[in-house]
């Protein structure tokens, strides 16, 4: 029995909300590719992609239409490069550039995975990788790289995040001709998860299967179309209005998960409850924030009115799908949401705003573009405070951050399409170099005495 | 295997007819019709039987979108799956 009023407003989401799934992601194990011989590694790594993701495309393809959903990315992560390349004991480029080709050749946008763990310290490849990111990003056009430099278990490498500051602006560097392109393809996460779908900070955790598919979904702008039916309710009864809608959007990346899954072959591993803004009108997050109440995002009652909106999702998306992992919550990616970016040009966002709301979300200081004579210690200072946010927070927080070398206040980056464009946001000019400069470990924090 | 048909736009003569009729070339079996005119507005949704298709699922889906595109309607052709899933606990 069909419902003219359910199947009306599937397809009003569909095509005037900007219901999409936001990525199929393949999550694929190089560890079986480890070689002391380089060239063979990367033969190994060229081949288990392409034969496992041969079919991704095409099957991402064939649901989107039989579902009649768009399902926007089709992307693969892999097990962290570094863990694969110690062995060998020279620069993992060449793994980059092995990635990048299977991308090519099976029809993805983005792999991730050129990535190193070091929040307790570097092991054998993890400096060699971490100093080859900007090489590795400026030669090829489809690699992401992350970093995770902290955790709640294990504290804070100070060291790690001492580096990744000039590696981000090594990475805008050697990009300067793509508008600093190479930076918006690393992030540096504290707490990262390992069956995260969503780009760049994808990885294939070691403790994940062989290979699985892992699916993120979006929907800010069927969340903000359904907000505004209700211009009068109570806060409790947005929270409610958020939870039906998400619940909704959810049960869809649920049911695109099983699909892709049962036709690859690939067992089925989490669906991120996210919701992913893109710059189009209409899917912005941060408008969604302005319907609840507030005049600009960024001002005062944000970091409240999104500490609701990611519960909410949460709660709703929970019921939907059988597992969930990933990021899970609403991103605040500045450059990707129509909404932010009007709040950044207009100075109602600033930095600090969004760092106080990246406790209350997911992710962390997402695609923000800062002056290009930004220090690397200021950005390692960025990156420390982040990380303590999460790991205070037993959250995941992130820093994905883009130096706009030769430009000011004033002035922006723009990239089009999914990763958008943005203002340079102004930041503090007092230096952190002598606290970042003393390197070591900060300390795992307690859990008891929360205060 | 069911999909839901769906046809929106201004109201005129012969549409249930050009769409089933399509249906039939592909040999999917039109099960039941709503459909309502609210001021000349046309909204018409069939479930139809895709498990003997002749060809694929895409052939049928682009064909009707093709009919709509003549009539100037909105065909979609989508799997009943999406509706169960989204609108069921």
């Amino acid at each position: 029995m069909i419902n003219t009023y359910d199947v009306l407003e599937t397809i009003r989401m569909i095509q005037d909300e900007c219901l999409d799934i936001r990525t199929i992601t393949m999550g694929i194990s190089l560890l079986d590719c480890i070689d002391s011989d380089i060239d063979t590694a990367c033969e190994k790594v060229y081949k288990k992609i392409t034969q496992k993701a041969a079919r991704l495309v095409e099957v991402g393809e064939q649901i989107e239409k039989e579902l009649g959903i768009p399902i926007i990315n089709k992307r693969i992560s892999v097990t962290p490069i570094a863990i694969v390349s110690a062995a060998c004991g020279c620069s993992p480029v060449p793994f980059a550039k092995a990635m990048d080709k299977a991308a090519a050749d099976v029809g993805v946008n983005l792999i991730g995975g050129y990535s190193a763990l070091v929040q307790k310290g570097f092991s054998a490849g993890d400096e060699q990788l971490i100093r080859s990111i900007p090489e590795a990003l400026a030669c090829t056009e489809r690699v992401c790289s992350s970093v995770n430099v902290g955790s709640t278990k294990t504290g804070i490498n100070l060291d790690a995040c001492r580096i990744m500051g000039s590696v981000i602006r090594e990475c805008a560097e050697k990009t300067v001709d793509s508008a600093c392109f190479g930076a918006a393809k690393l992030v540096v996460f504290c707490n990262a998860v390992e069956d995260n779908p969503f780009m760049a900070g994808a990885f294939h955790g070691v403790g994940e299967p062989d290979c699985m598919i892992n699916v993120g979904v979006s929907g800010p702008g069927v969340v903000r179309a359904a907000l505004q039916k209700y211009p009068d309710a109570d806060i409790t009864q947005i929270s409610d209005v958020i939870k039906k809608i998400s619940y909704k959007i959810t049960r869809v990346g649920q049911l695109v998960g099983v699909t892709a899954s049962q036709r690859l072959g690939v067992p089925f591993g989490i669906v991120d409850l996210s919701l992913a803004p893109t710059p189009a009108v209409g899917d912005s997050v941060a408008h969604i924030l302005e319907e609840i109440g507030l005049e600009k995002c960024g001002t005062h009652g944000t970091t409240a009115a999104l500490a609701l909106l990611n519960d909410a999702v949460k709660k709703g998306g929970v019921m939907a799908c059988s597992r969930i992992g990933g990021l899970s919550g609403a991103f605040i990616p500045v450059t990707e949401d129509a909404g932010m970016i009007e709040a950044a040009k207009c100075g109602a966002l600033s930095i600090e705003k969004l760092e106080a709301m990246t406790a209350v979300c997911s992710v962390g200081l997402d695609m923000i573009v800062v002056p290009g004579d930004t220090s690397a210690d200021t950005l390692a200072a960025i990156i420390a405070d982040e990380a303590a946010i999460g790991m205070v927070n037993s959250k995941t927080t992130a820093v994905r951050i883009i130096p706009a070398i030769g430009k000011d206040i004033g002035e922006e980056l723009d990239w089009g399409g999914l990763f958008g464009c943005g203002p340079v946001m102004p930041l503090k000019k007092e230096s952190p170099s002598k606290f970042i400069n003393r390197g070591g470990q900060i300390p795992a924090p307690l859990h008891s005495l929360k205060n | 295997m069911r999909a839901v048909v769906t046809v929106i736009g201004k109201d005129a003569v012969g549409i249930l007819a050009k769409v089933s009729t399509e249906c039939a070339e592909h040999n999917a079996n039109v099960i039941e019709v709503t459909q309502s005119v609210l001021q000349d507005m046309f909204a018409m949704i069939m479930l139809v039987d895709i498990s003997k298709l002749s060809g694929s699922f895409a052939e049928l889906a682009d064909s009707l979108s093709e009919i709509g595109d003549k009539l100037g309607l909105k065909i979609h052709t989508m799997h009943e799956d999406i509706f169960n899933c989204m609108h069921h606990i």
